[in-house]
């Protein structure tokens, strides 16, 4: 009895002498194991199935680079990369356009706050729905362009049935939530900006634009840092509006990698996962400048502080 | 305060201000505003051309009625519940596990674990999409709600985690530390001490959490495939299919479906911000 005693002690010693080593790892247990099954492990299979034909049942047939040497010759692809660069450059402009609706509404008159939420709106609302709102407001019959159009004695275009047009016309709809979302962010990062500092420049006689890119701006830079990386994840992940408004068409031409890539390997186009992988992993590496320097950010900052 | 306050320009700015703002928002609420009326306007209004004008007829609790006796977005609602509820906890709970584990212990391991969960939270879902769905088949989880969960809770953890971590580390140290002093146990201090204070987090989290969930579109398309499991979202896109040219009815299904993260916003607006804006006013 005694030894049982003294061996409980033992081992609670144990423990009691290596809790801070140990505890951690009991605390992160659940989360390491779901976000490797999920998330990270996934990311590598898909690399690897990406070397494969493979129709998702039967065996996989290893065609080495073949997958890229096909997308390297394959017309959709260059679409769908072209569209995807059109998003990103264009998609930047919720970045300003959000920081003038946030400089429009940082006042604080009466019912300003309703007004605030109410500008911010459209994020909350799910982008299918945005999605078909604009479908219906693009309608040359009887959408709001149609309307704008005849008002000045023009032919309403079909913008979605359009090939040169439809890409811009998708952009368009998704930059309504995403000002509202850089909007938010500067508003909050307005609120943030040194009352002292902007007191002190107003006394050199600051005033106006140049107030603002000298005094302001740098102020806010963490906002703006926020609002161009997630502005940046917002266009490359553009699927849902493109799903909804026009399933990639007409004939391709408002493909983008994320939705090109659905529709090679689920879709009635053939269900061609390891061409779809490539896909996906071409988009994966894009993405993957964006996280390094995100985290390379974040590891400054880690080490300053 | 930038830009100067409206109210040292004299009462007539204040005033030419306040008439500006309504028109302005209803400019930037116009498709919104649009397909409120034309939730409640008759059919026949949209096809003889009355779009945009006054509705010849208000039919707000017809068109309403008539979405959830002629389709089943009864069902995908419930589904979108059934979805969102469980995973903005599994997320929320795994996640101020792992974000406590890594702010209070100083591990070498812990700022690369902390990396990877950021980053995973950034990879675009097509390069999850394959292995995720096989993986799925081969357990039985395909085209069931309790999968569809399981995944987006692992997902959701990458940003809860990033969240949490930089919350607690925000906290003041010295009470962890006083508390060890004082031989509280670890699993204790975590409980007693650490989960009171995060509450503030945990709220913000959980409504940014049941948005995102609410409003995702393609995990359900890729992971469930009839309707006993369809999300609203999805489900709205199967009503466009299913009330063709009845603009009235898709856009009441449509507003129905944005009715509860809307309505989330709005009573938790101040934790809502407060997430989202996460570092965007630290200096």
């Amino acid at each position: 009895m005694n030894t049982a005693v003294q061996s409980g002690d033992a081992q609670q010693s144990w423990y009691q002498r290596n809790r801070f080593a140990i505890t951690p790892w009991l605390f992160l247990a659940p989360a390491i194991f779901f976000f490797t099954l999920y998330v990270i492990a996934p990311i590598f299979q898909s690399i690897w199935i990406s070397f494969f034909e493979w129709d998702g049942l039967g065996e996989k047939k290893w065609v080495g680079m073949g997958n890229y040497v096909e997308l390297m010759d394959d017309d959709r692809f260059y679409t769908s990369l072209k569209n995807n660069i059109w998003w990103l450059v264009l998609y930047m402009l919720a970045v300003p356009v959000g920081l003038a609706i946030a400089l429009f509404l940082n006042q604080t008159v009466t019912g300003i706050r309703i007004y605030k939420s109410l500008f911010f709106f459209p994020f909350v609302i799910s982008q299918v729905v945005v999605g078909l709102i604009f479908t219906w407001f693009y309608n040359p019959d009887f959408g709001i362009v149609g309307i704008v159009w005849e008002f000045f004695g023009a032919k309403p275009p079909a913008i979605l049935a359009d090939e040169n047009l439809v890409t811009f016309g998708i952009i368009f709809a998704g930059l309504w939530p995403q000002i509202a979302y850089c909007m938010i962010l500067y508003l909050t990062g307005l609120n943030n900006v040194s009352p002292d500092q902007i007191e002190a420049a107003r006394l050199d006689n600051a005033k106006g634009f140049g107030m603002l890119w000298h005094v302001i701006l740098p102020q806010l830079r963490p906002a703006t840092f926020i609002a161009v990386v997630v502005t940046v994840i917002g266009a490359l992940r553009s699927f849902d509006m493109i799903a909804i408004m026009t399933g990639g068409g007409p004939y391709g031409s408002s493909n983008v990698l994320a939705y090109f890539m659905f529709e090679t390997s689920l879709s009635e186009y053939g269900f061609r996962m390891g061409y779809g992988s490539a896909i996906a992993t071409v988009l994966f590496l894009i993405m993957l400048v964006y996280i390094s320097y995100f985290l390379w950010r974040m590891y400054q900052d880690e080490k300053g502080a | 305060m930038f830009p100067k306050p409206i109210e040292t320009r004299g009462s007539g700015a204040v005033l030419r201000y306040q008439l500006i703002l309504p028109i302005a928002l209803i400019i930037w609420l116009l498709p919104l505003i649009a397909i409120f009326l034309t939730s409640i306007r008759p059919g026949s209004d949209i096809n003889a051309g009355n779009v945009f004008g006054w509705p010849s007829d208000f039919l707000l609790l017809e068109n309403y009625k008539a979405v959830f006796t002629e389709s089943k977005a009864w069902l995908y609602l419930k589904n979108s519940f059934r979805i969102t509820i469980p995973t903005v906890i599994i997320s929320v709970a795994l996640s101020c596990l792992a974000g406590y584990a890594l702010s209070v212990y100083r591990f070498r391991a812990a700022l690369p674990l902390f990396f990877i969960f950021v980053a995973g939270n950034f990879v675009p879902f097509q390069i999850l999409m394959v292995p995720v769905r096989d993986f799925s088949v081969q357990t039985g989880l395909y085209d069931t709600i309790t999968g569809l969960v399981l995944f987006h809770a692992a997902f959701q953890t990458g940003f809860c985690t990033l969240f949490m971590r930089n919350f607690i580390k925000a906290l003041p140290h010295e009470l962890i530390e006083s508390a060890r002093i004082e031989g509280v146990g670890e699993f204790k201090i975590f409980f007693y001490l650490v989960l009171p204070l995060v509450r503030p987090a945990i709220a913000a989290l959980s409504v940014l959490i049941f948005t995102f969930i609410w409003n995702d579109f393609f995990w359900a398309t890729v992971l469930i495939q009839g309707d006993h499991g369809l999300p609203i979202t999805a489900g709205v896109r199967s009503l466009n299919g299913q009330f063709v040219s009845q603009w009235h009815l898709v856009s009441a299904a449509s507003l129905l479906a944005a009715v509860p993260p809307v309505l989330m916003f709005f009573i938790m607006q101040k934790h809502f911000i407060a997430g989202l804006t996460l570092g965007a006013s630290k200096g």
